[in-house]
């Protein structure tokens, strides 16, 4: 139930590739995110295994069966979309049982079936309304109703959180995990906010220019980093690179070292220069220092620091969390 | 970016569209041009050239190949010189005042005026009146020269009754056409002005920018593509301009080149003639749209 | 944000709008108080504005001669009838162009608004004798052929412009849910289109109403609609002010009604979108 691969999937538009080819095999209840800067094909790849895109070459199998050349209803997906795509004419109530409706579901079955979804999503005392009469979060709430009521054998979620403000965007997203859990349903959830990814995935795809650069868990990504791109884009705030002489010291063309992996050390540290910056979060600092030869490095301090703007300052960084990079961007191990 | 499957959906679904407008267009082109080619004439039968018709369609006893007479005659007739400087004369001048005054009255009608929505429905109304109607309307009860409105007015101010139909048809003509279209180019210019972004309304005011150059170099930029759209639409309707001429019975000194076609064909039986003015008119209209589809395609794009 | 108008200016600028309004107004008011008098006092001189005798005896008259409500009849039917069978075709083809469109999707737009450059008369003699030959002159069926045609660019163009503003993730909602194109036309698309398809039939009624050249040309009595009727006062009958404006006011009354309620989509339906 709700395994999906991918084989060698490629998506060519005119004299634009999009996807070069793409491998991915989906285990059943997993939640895999999709994460990369915006253009970079994650959401094309979800809308091609949605059914919505074609596939320019290549195959996409949804629980062994191949379904490349299916159209979407015949998938067996549910999508929740970015702009929620409720259709604005009807209630609530038909919104979630539009679904069921076409599939011919008995009246008494729809009924019965919405009611529980209602029920699950807090939506019970909104079932008559219109969408334009709701909140973006109870907007977003029957987008989700409508995927679970029927059943799919995958959710598909295309930056579904995007539209939201900051607090609600938190609410959420502990919601669809929840749901995750509740329904051990598979889920690919497609987002170009890490944190989203590094905090709701069993597993994360990162994407960049259509290629997968590498797939893994959350902290599989967090500690070795395939490449540049993901030790960058992975992990808040990101991580320092340091190129020249530095780098040379330690056989790369690059070294990265991610701001809580930098100690601040009393006398003088492997880098040594001024606080241009504090940022004070209350739990923690970040400090945005010049250093001499490795130029501006961003460290965090724990706790309330003491230390002022344009105060010099001494770095040591933990060898063992040192990434270290080839001039082509792929890490050294 | 979508799938093949429903690509292909969309172009049935455009199809039908596209082959019923094709051959609206094409089949009556064709004929027309081919009738052009013949003598043909509905009341002047000719029975040694009956040969040439390919079936019992279209009264076949009546034609045979004319070559160019027909553009020949139709082109020289002195008829056609004058229909064709009509034709210019009632665009040309009802587009001068439809777009100036519709301007104007754009303008105006944007200002904070009491009972603006009124004054609006009652300017915009004459558009929406059948042309026969506003033929009819203008020539007996307001152009007549002895009990019509006007000629009332001109005679209490002494300055004596004008016969607009008789002395002055053309003009008579695209007054009435003008009253109908002026409404049109107010309508669409307000609803553009409308649009206006207000903040730069303010802005220009604290800038101190003087009405005259804030509408030289704010408003009528900001007009240039409805107004670009106005002459366009206008055109196409002005170029066909039939019912006022043909109710108020001008067509003999302001008649226009769809009038003319009209008399050759259906008032003079003469099909040969009329399709091969028709076929100039087709010609005419094409340059016209040729010059205006570019200049639009420029202003729509940006 | 109001601006702070003076009031002497509000006042000149009110005055003077009134006044243009008024002038271009006149003839229609003048046309529908004319056909309240008698025709003694309708062609009176000095003209008589308000007080004179209030009569309906032109109403009657002019529908029992002319028989208004035959020319009326026709000229429902035909712009419903044309406006009808336009949407049919009219709307699978705007949601093809604005859900799937084409590298070429631009061009055919362009060349649909072209054949509405075709003069009339172009076409007018092959039309008339195809009419003739196939016993179509003077019949509804073959004036909403012809009105339909004329009048298809504008809506398919008018009804692109709305559907272009519908989110393509809802058609691709459906989709998932399952629905065919067949139920994504009439469950989704259409309702959500409504007010916009309603705009499109009105503007295409109103054209559809006074379009007089072909209607001139092709009808002469059973199926003549109200261009016809009118024109048919045109010469021993127009002495009859009275008469003629009542007849006028019939046959223009309900597309004014229906044109002031349709102000704003008129603007977009003629202007093809490019004024809102």
């Amino acid at each position: 139930m709700g395994t999906i691969s991918l084989k060698n999937v490629r998506k060519v538009f005119g004299d634009h590739v999009i996807i070069p080819g793409a491998d991915l095999d989906i285990k059943n209840g997993e939640f895999v995110v999709f994460v990369g800067p915006s253009g970079c094909g994650k959401s094309t790849l979800l809308r091609m295994i949605a059914g919505l895109e074609d596939l320019t070459s290549g195959a996409i199998a949804i629980d062994g069966k191949d379904v490349s050349q299916a159209a979407p209803s015949e998938r067996g997906l549910a999508m929740v979309f970015q702009s929620y795509a409720l259709y604005p004419h009807m209630s609530v109530r038909n919104n979630i049982a539009f679904g069921l409706k076409m599939a011919g579901v008995p009246k008494a079955e729809i009924d019965s079936k919405v009611a529980k979804a209602a029920a699950t999503l807090n939506l019970t005392d909104y079932l008559d309304r219109k969408p334009r009469q709701l909140s973006g979060g109870q907007r977003q709430r029957v987008a989700i109703g409508r995927a679970i009521v029927r059943q799919p054998q995958a959710f598909l979620f295309d930056e579904p959180l995007s539209n939201l403000d900051a607090a609600l965007r938190v609410n959420m997203r502990v919601f669809i995990m929840q749901l995750h859990k509740d329904l051990s349903a598979t889920m690919i959830y497609v987002t170009h906010d890490q944190v989203e990814a590094m905090t709701m995935a069993d597993r994360i795809v990162v994407l960049n220019k259509g290629v997968i650069e590498q797939v893994g868990s959350p902290l599989e990504l967090y500690n070795n980093p395939d490449s540049l791109f993901v030790a960058g884009f992975i992990g808040s705030p990101k991580m320092n690179f340091v190129t020249g002489s530095e780098a040379a010291k330690q056989k790369a063309h690059t070294i990265g070292i991610r701001p809580e992996h930098i100690d601040i050390v009393e006398g003088k540290g492997t880098w040594n220069g001024k606080i241009a910056l504090a940022e004070h979060l209350g739990a923690d600092s970040f400090l945005h220092v010049d250093a001499d030869g490795a130029g501006r490095l961003v460290v965090r301090a724990p706790g309330e620091f003491r230390g002022k703007e344009g105060g010099a300052i001494a770095l040591k960084p933990d060898m063992s969390r040192l990434h270290r990079f080839d001039d082509m961007g792929g890490v050294i191990r | 970016m979508a799938t093949q499957q429903s690509r292909t959906l969309g172009r049935i679904a455009v199809a039908p569209s596209v082959i019923a407008l094709f051959l609206w267009m094409i089949v009556p082109l064709a004929m027309t041009i081919w009738f052009s080619l013949l003598r043909y004439n509905l009341l002047d039968p000719n029975p040694f050239c009956s040969i040439l018709s390919p079936g019992q369609l279209f009264d076949e006893a009546n034609r045979c190949l004319a070559g160019t007479t027909n553009y020949y005659y139709f082109l020289t007739d002195p008829a056609f010189f004058k229909a064709m400087t009509n034709s210019l004369l009632i665009v040309g001048s009802v587009l001068l005042i439809s777009v100036v005054g519709g301007t104007l009255f754009a303008l105006l009608l944007d200002q904070a005026i009491i009972g603006r929505n009124i004054v609006r429905l009652m300017v915009i109304a004459p558009f929406f009146v059948m042309p026969t109607v506003a033929a009819l309307v203008w020539q007996n009860m307001l152009m007549d020269p002895i009990i019509g409105f006007i000629s009332w007015i001109t005679k209490s101010l002494g300055m004596g009754a004008v016969d607009w139909f008789t002395y002055y048809p053309k003009t008579a003509v695209v007054i009435i056409v003008a009253w109908q279209w002026l409404p049109f180019a107010t309508l669409i210019l307000l609803t553009a002005l409308q649009s206006f972004d207000e903040e730069q309304k303010e802005a220009a005011q604290m800038d101190g920018t003087p009405p005259l150059s804030f509408f030289w170099y704010m408003i009528l930029p900001h007009l240039a593509r409805p107004i670009t759209v106005v002459v366009l639409i206008e055109t196409i309707f002005l170029l066909n301009v039939f019912a006022e001429i043909y109710v108020t019975g001008t067509g003999g000194r302001a008649g226009n080149l769809p009038y003319l076609v009209y008399q050759y064909g259906l008032l003079a039986n003469d099909i040969g003639g009329a399709s091969a003015g028709g076929i100039v008119a087709v010609v005419l209209a094409n340059i016209v749209a040729f010059f205006l589809m570019r200049m639009i395609g420029k202003n729509l794009e940006g | 944000m109001a601006r702070a108008v003076s009031s002497r200016r509000k006042w000149t600028f009110t005055i003077l709008a009134w006044a243009l309004a008024f002038l271009i107004f006149f003839p229609i008011l003048w046309t529908i108080l004319t056909s309240f008098k008698t025709e003694g006092d309708a062609a009176a001189i000095p003209p008589k504005f308000l007080f004179f005798d209030w009569t309906f005896e032109n109403y009657g008259i002019v529908q029992e001669r002319s028989n208004y409500f035959k020319f009326a009849m026709n000229s429902v039917i035909l712009a419903l009838g044309s406006t009808f069978f336009a949407l049919i075709i009219a709307i699978p083809s705007a949601w093809g162009m604005a859900f799937s469109p084409g590298k070429r999707t631009k061009d055919l737009l362009m060349w649909m608004l072209s054949t509405k450059m075709m003069p009339p008369v172009g076409a007018l003699i092959p039309i008339y004798l195809i009419f003739r030959d196939f016993g179509l002159l003077d019949t509804r069926g073959g004036l909403i052929a012809v009105l339909m045609l004329l009048n298809l660019p504008i809506i398919i163009w008018m009804l692109y412009t709305y559907f272009k503003e519908i989110p393509a993730e809802i058609l691709e909602a459906s989709r998932m849910d399952g629905a065919s194109v067949w139920k994504e036309l009439v469950y989704v698309l259409t309702p959500m289109a409504i007010p916009g398809i309603a705009s499109t039939i009105l503007l295409n009624v109103i054209l559809a109403w006074n379009e007089a050249f072909w209607t001139l040309a092709l009808t002469t009595k059973d199926a003549a609609p109200l261009p016809q009727f009118i024109a048919s006062y045109s010469s021993p009958e127009g002495l009859f002010w009275a008469k003629l404006s009542a007849a006028s006011t019939m046959a223009i009354a309900p597309i004014l009604v229906l044109g002031w309620f349709a102000q704003k989509q008129l603007v977009r339906g003629l202007t093809f979108g490019a004024v809102k």
